[in-house]
């Protein structure tokens, strides 16, 4: 048995990289709002946020086919300002990531800011913190296991992508040839020695990230500093 | 009208003469290649009228219901895009009764403005075809760019599909400019190029029986009809 190409992990590694980084960034805010607003929006944005949950890959895709193409709104403003088109493109892979993963973010964080409470972030107050300080130094520490969930899940969910790359990837190696659609074609094109191959691979890379997650997880203290 | 009643009467008994497995109605599962199965949609109901069968299809790539049918999927006959699979499925006793039902011709195609073989060495960020490991349109796509000394310089602007249908619809929701499909396909509307025929291996279409199912082995007789070969022909498919 050859020695399967490892391009494909390899670019699921760094899409499910860039992917949560970007989620962090998006997600934390959006969290936070979510777990501390009183505004009547909330449940309409909690069910947005969730839908990626409910829906099939195949209506993501197809939307995200529709709304990333050059003929589209956003699809031309991206290709007017890059000179590239977001569908097949790692950019675009990484957008319907986020969208796909957005859930798998949000939700541990909401669960997280929820439990930390009004209660500590108020003391923070009158000692003079300014909010964004108390959040960093208080809200974030508290939310821990909730970071670590969030990030995890969003980091696994993304390797684990498969119908909506499928559908709006084209399959171009080094660009959008993720690990999920080269063991897809292996499969197809009857190469059960490389899907053999490059499944165990992921089997085992992902079985030891989570046992790492997990072990950190039940050790880590949580510490207010 | 009373010619009309006679033309009926005649008719069915033709068809009565045709199809003498009529009273033994049966159903079959057939699995189509993309680029044929709108056509085989098309023609369903007539055959289901003249033969007293029911048929189902079921669509995907050569290569896809290839590896199903190696896998155990339940399919009675196979109308493939090749004479590869199906003379693969042959020689290992898994079918039988292979014929020829189709010649697929390959074109250029986009939504809206004229095409010719200088489109390919234009200006575009992606050309669409289908898997050449699955899809033998797909194959020919392949042969064609690489005749035309395009297939390395193209490298990274081709995009795959998981079969034909899937090539042309990346085309037509305007996410690759051209497509090299199925000149089937080409035909429903937008402009095309023909690919010329000596640049590609022809893409001679096998169907081929996986069982003893009579509606299967009526449905691929009727395929070679002239009633079938001219559905088939004038949806864009070269003579037999």
């Amino acid at each position: 048995m050859s020695w399967p190409d490892l391009a494909p992990l390899w670019l699921s590694v760094q899409l499910a990289g860039v992917t949560t980084a970007l989620l962090l960034i998006i997600g934390t805010p959006l969290a936070w709002w979510l777990a501390t607003t009183r505004n009547r929006l909330r449940p309409i944005i909690e069910a947005i946020t969730a839908l990626p949950l409910v829906l099939p890959p195949t209506v993501l895709g197809f939307y995200i086919l529709i709304f990333l193409s050059p003929n589209s709104a956003l699809g031309g403003l991206w290709r007017d300002a890059t000179g590239t088109s977001l569908t097949f493109s790692f950019s675009g892979l990484v957008l319907a990531s986020a969208l796909y993963s957005l859930p798998f973010m949000v939700q541990p964080l909401q669960s997280a800011f929820e439990a930390v409470g009004r209660a500590p972030m108020e003391a923070a107050a009158t000692l003079r913190a300014r909010p964004l300080d108390a959040f960093f130094s208080v809200a974030v520490p508290l939310s821990k296991r909730g970071f670590l969930t969030g990030i995890v899940l969003s980091f696994a969910h993304t390797i684990g992508e498969f119908g909506v790359v499928l559908m709006v990837g084209g399959n171009i190696p080094g660009q959008t040839r993720v690990i999920s659609i080269a063991i897809y074609e292996q499969v197809e094109t009857l190469d059960y020695a490389q899907a053999h191959a490059l499944s165990l691979i992921l089997l085992v890379f992902s079985f030891s990230v989570l046992l790492v997650v997990y072990s950190l997880n039940r050790r880590a203290p949580v510490r207010v500093g | 009208m009373q010619i009309n009643r006679r033309h009926l009467i005649l008719a069915s008994m033709a068809s009565a003469l045709a199809w003498p497995a009529r009273a033994a109605s049966g159903e079959a599962l057939i699995a189509v290649a993309t680029n044929f199965i709108r056509i085989a949609e098309q023609l369903k109901p007539d055959f289901e009228a003249i033969s007293g069968h029911k048929i189902r299809l079921s669509s995907g790539s050569t290569g896809q219901l290839y590896g199903q049918i190696l896998n155990g999927a339940p399919y009675d006959a196979l109308l493939a895009a090749d004479q590869a699979r199906p003379a693969l499925l042959q020689d290992s006793g898994r079918g039988h009764g292979a014929l020829t039902y189709a010649r697929g011709r390959l074109s250029l195609w986009r939504p809206e403005g004229a095409l010719d073989e200088q489109s390919l060495r234009g200006d575009f960020a992606h050309l669409a075809i289908a898997n050449p490991a699955l899809a033998p349109y797909g194959f020919a796509a392949k042969e064609t760019l690489l005749a035309l000394g395009l297939w390395e310089p193209l490298q990274g602007r081709i995009v795959l599909g998981q079969n034909i249908g899937q090539a042309f619809a990346l085309v037509a929701s305007g996410n690759a400019e051209l497509g090299l499909v199925a000149h089937s396909y080409a035909l429903a509307g937008g402009e095309s190029w023909p690919v010329p025929e000596a640049l590609y291996a022809p893409i001679v279409q096998d169907a081929v029986l996986l069982g003893d199912n009579p509606a299967a082995a009526d449905f691929l007789q009727y395929l070679r009809t002239s009633a079938a070969q001219a559905v088939i022909t004038a949806a864009g498919y070269g003579e037999l």
